[in-house]
């Protein structure tokens, strides 16, 4: 701001006009979006007791998820201004934790004994390997984090577009071993199931609780708004941590911030483990609630779902994010497939509403960033930093060239 | 002095790095032929596979190289990856193979005939894939000049989402077969025991002077060298009375014309068309732009040709299902190795 200031030596500044973008009124901004945002918070961890329609639960549990996902991909671009393309590379990774650790799928595992740790019941018995969830969730913040930072480090070098492809790259690539993979095998059985899918897998039994169960879906929407409410503890110490700092700093002024001491590498990479970690925690969650481990889940749709949410709530924006990825699932899990899906039949065109998905969300993205870039529940910084953009628009072109 | 007699080079960890620099992705790129070429000359004794994968891979990466120089052009005046290219390509696919049904070409038509359409078809295509690529710029980018780099990258990948959905809704969800006009498969003459098939020459033949023509325009002409001056300095092209959006929009036009070709004479190469080539054509595409060195038009060649004898080499000997895979990885590996491709300079983005 004080930059653009002294560059523009005029006192009495004009009202900040926003060229091309739309502000709601300052009722709905100051008021209305907030109320929302403090009743979905009230509502959500109260929702068992409000209903007991199971596919709402179902629905509502996949949405809860979705907040996980959302908020780990917003700590890589929301925080640290990188691109991931390939963010459904850590679900497919969390994911196939929960189908190697936690499934009857490697049946000749321990010559058909089974391999069994600190589970109980009646999966003690069964063949395969089967590990506790919580152990499972573990091993994918292992996984992921590492993998995150295997697809960080060709990305340090670079810079805009550029990490925006090669993560991609790296997501396709993934999503191309899950499904060809099924041709490698080990012993007797693919190292992935493919397109058939690992199922059924193991259904999460935490100690002290009964295990749960697909019969009722109470016990999994609370575990997944614990989940949540761990990330965004994490996300909330995170972003005011020393690390949360250099993260907005590299993302604002790369050369600055390095030359100010952030150590760009060290700073970049544990962006991506973060993200990634909290990728592959609600894989495994989702994995598990759904039964499924499949490769056509893994697909770049969803890398454009999860950055959707973070864009319609708004980048950098915790409580935006969350926001984001509720409306969007509720979108895409219900509005879209259950409430519009016959309205252009009806008109009298030949398709289905679910058909044209892809092109909803694009039109939502294109939309978004047109008309409101900082998103439905702006964080203050990135306000800003865009309000600030617009006042210095005569001097650039795309991108202002040193 | 002494110490100025013996020349201190730089440390050693640091030579190893720009000799990788320099040549890494050289060595990187022979790996396949060399080991492919051995193995050939043990069990079979002579090249002829290699060759015909050679050949395959260069009218195949010709394709490739129409497509990526729509990306370079784009990239080189405005910085910015076009995100929707590999969608307007696949449109020109969708617009050609229309065409074609409409005018009632089959395989059984006489000569005169499918030149003649295949001609309009081309024609028509590159107009439509042009505007289509201006009217993106338009709509997706030029609000977003001055807005942060992520907003039109986002915009970007909206589109390309938008126009994916497009191309389902008009051919639908599944490969459509397009009739096979120029018999794609038949063998026209064999040299050294390689086989060149039509598919060869009819793609060779529509790239070459193509790419002739662009050279020559951009090189040439008053507006060629106005986008070159807009992509060295647009704030000095406007000064010196250029008119930069005009020529953005030239830009893109070109890209999208090149892009509609490619599409036409994809559809005659595969005589299958589907929505989603776009995607993966594009990503191919643009592993070509980066690895001949992005908003360098030689390099957009050279790199298409590359990554066609690449994706020949993997469809031919390890499996098509590997191909978007490996080509990919090339991706990474070129990232990693040399980001600015190899006849490309340092760009401010992939120093």
């Amino acid at each position: 701001m004080s930059v653009a200031a002294s560059q523009a030596p005029e006192p009495a500044a004009p009202a900040r006009r926003r060229k091309g973008g739309v502000d709601m009124p300052p009722v709905v901004e100051k008021v209305v979006i907030p109320l929302v945002v403090l009743l979905i918070a009230i509502l959500l961890p109260l929702l068992p007791f409000i209903s007991d329609n199971a596919a709402l639960m179902q629905q509502m549990a996949v949405a809860v998820a979705y907040v996980v996902m959302a908020l780990g991909l917003n700590i890589v671009v929301g925080f640290a201004g990188l691109l991931d393309l390939g963010y459904v590379a850590f679900f497919a990774l969390g994911a196939y934790c929960v189908g190697w650790f936690a499934s009857g799928y490697w049946a000749y595992a321990n010559h058909t004994k089974g391999v069994h740790f600190l589970v109980g019941g009646f999966i003690a018995t069964r063949e395969g390997i089967h590990f506790n969830f919580l152990l499972v969730i573990l091993i994918a913040i292992i996984v992921t984090s590492i993998a995150g930072m295997i697809i960080g480090l060709p990305t340090l070098r670079l810079r805009g577009d550029y990490i925006a492809i090669v993560t991609l790259a790296f997501g396709e690539i993934i999503g191309r071993l899950a499904v060809n993979l099924d041709s490698v095998k080990i012993g007797a059985i693919a190292v992935t199931a493919g397109r058939q899918g690992i199922s059924p897998v193991d259904r999460i039994d935490l100690p002290f609780l009964a295990p749960f169960t697909g019969l009722n879906l109470r016990p999994w929407y609370w575990f997944a708004v614990a989940l949540v409410a761990v990330v965004l503890f994490v996300n909330f110490r995170l972003r005011d941590s020393r690390m949360g700092r250099a993260w907005v700093a590299l993302r604002e002024d790369e050369i600055a911030a390095v030359a100010m001491g952030v150590p760009s590498v060290k700073t970049k990479l544990l962006a991506y483990a973060t993200g990634a970690a909290f990728g592959g925690m609600a894989g495994t969650f989702l994995a598990s609630l759904l039964n499924t481990v499949n490769a056509d889940q893994f697909q770049f749709f969803f890398s454009i779902l999860v950055l959707a949410m973070i864009i319609l709530g708004g980048l950098g924006s915790i409580w935006g994010v969350v926001l984001g990825a509720i409306v969007l699932s509720g979108i895409n899990n219900y509005i879209i497939p259950d409430v519009i899906n016959e309205v252009p039949s009806k008109l009298g065109f030949d398709f289905d509403m679910t058909q044209i998905t892809f092109a909803i969300y694009g039109f939502l993205l294109l939309m978004m960033m047109i008309l409101r870039p900082q998103g439905l529940l702006p964080e203050r910084r990135h306000k800003m930093e865009l309000a600030e953009h617009v006042e210095t628009s005569d001097e650039t072109l795309y991108t202002a060239r040193a | 002095m002494e110490a100025a007699s013996i020349p201190a080079g730089p440390p050693a960890s640091q030579r190893i790095r720009a000799l990788l620099g320099t040549y890494g992705l050289t060595i990187v790129l022979l790996i396949l032929p060399v080991y492919y070429a051995i193995k050939d000359l043990s069990s079979e004794g002579d090249l002829s596979r290699l060759g015909e994968n050679l050949v395959a891979g260069l009218s195949n990466g010709a394709i490739w190289a129409l497509v990526a120089i729509g990306y370079t052009l784009v990239y080189g005046i405005v910085e910015l990856i076009n995100f929707a290219h590999g969608e307007v390509f696949m449109i020109g696919s969708f617009i050609s193979a229309s065409l074609i049904g409409a005018f009632g070409l089959t395989v059984e038509s006489s000569t005169v005939p499918i030149f003649f359409g295949m001609l309009v078809a081309l024609i028509v295509a590159m107009i439509g894939s042009g505007t289509l690529n201006v009217l993106i710029e338009r709509v997706a980018y030029r609000p977003l000049r001055s807005a942060p780099k992520l907003a039109p990258l986002i915009t970007a990948v909206g589109m390309s989402f938008i126009l994916q959905n497009v191309g389902l809704l008009w051919k639908g969800g599944n490969q459509q077969g397009v009739p096979d006009l120029v018999n794609a498969q038949h063998n026209l003459f064999t040299i050294f025991g390689v086989t060149i098939e039509n598919s060869d020459v009819l793609s060779i033949g529509v790239t070459v002077p193509l790419l002739l023509l662009m050279t020559n325009f951009i090189g040439r002409s008053r507006l060629g060298k106005a986008m070159r001056a807009t992509a060295q300095d647009p704030e000095a092209a406007r000064l010196m009375g250029i008119n930069v959006d005009t020529t953005i929009s030239l830009t893109f036009l070109l890209g999208g014309m090149l892009a509609g070709a490619a599409g036409l004479i994809y559809a005659m190469y595969q005589t299958t068309i589907w929505y989603f080539q776009g995607f993966t054509g594009g990503l191919i595409a643009f592993t070509a732009a980066v690895m001949g060195g992005i908003g360098n038009l030689r390099g957009a060649v050279l790199g298409g040709v590359i990554i066609g004898f690449i994706q020949q080499m993997s469809d031919n000997r390890i499996g098509s299902q590997w191909t978007p895979a490996i080509v990919f990885a090339y991706l990474v590996l070129i990232m990693t190795f040399k980001p600015s491709g190899l006849l490309g300079e340092q760009t401010r983005d992939a120093g």
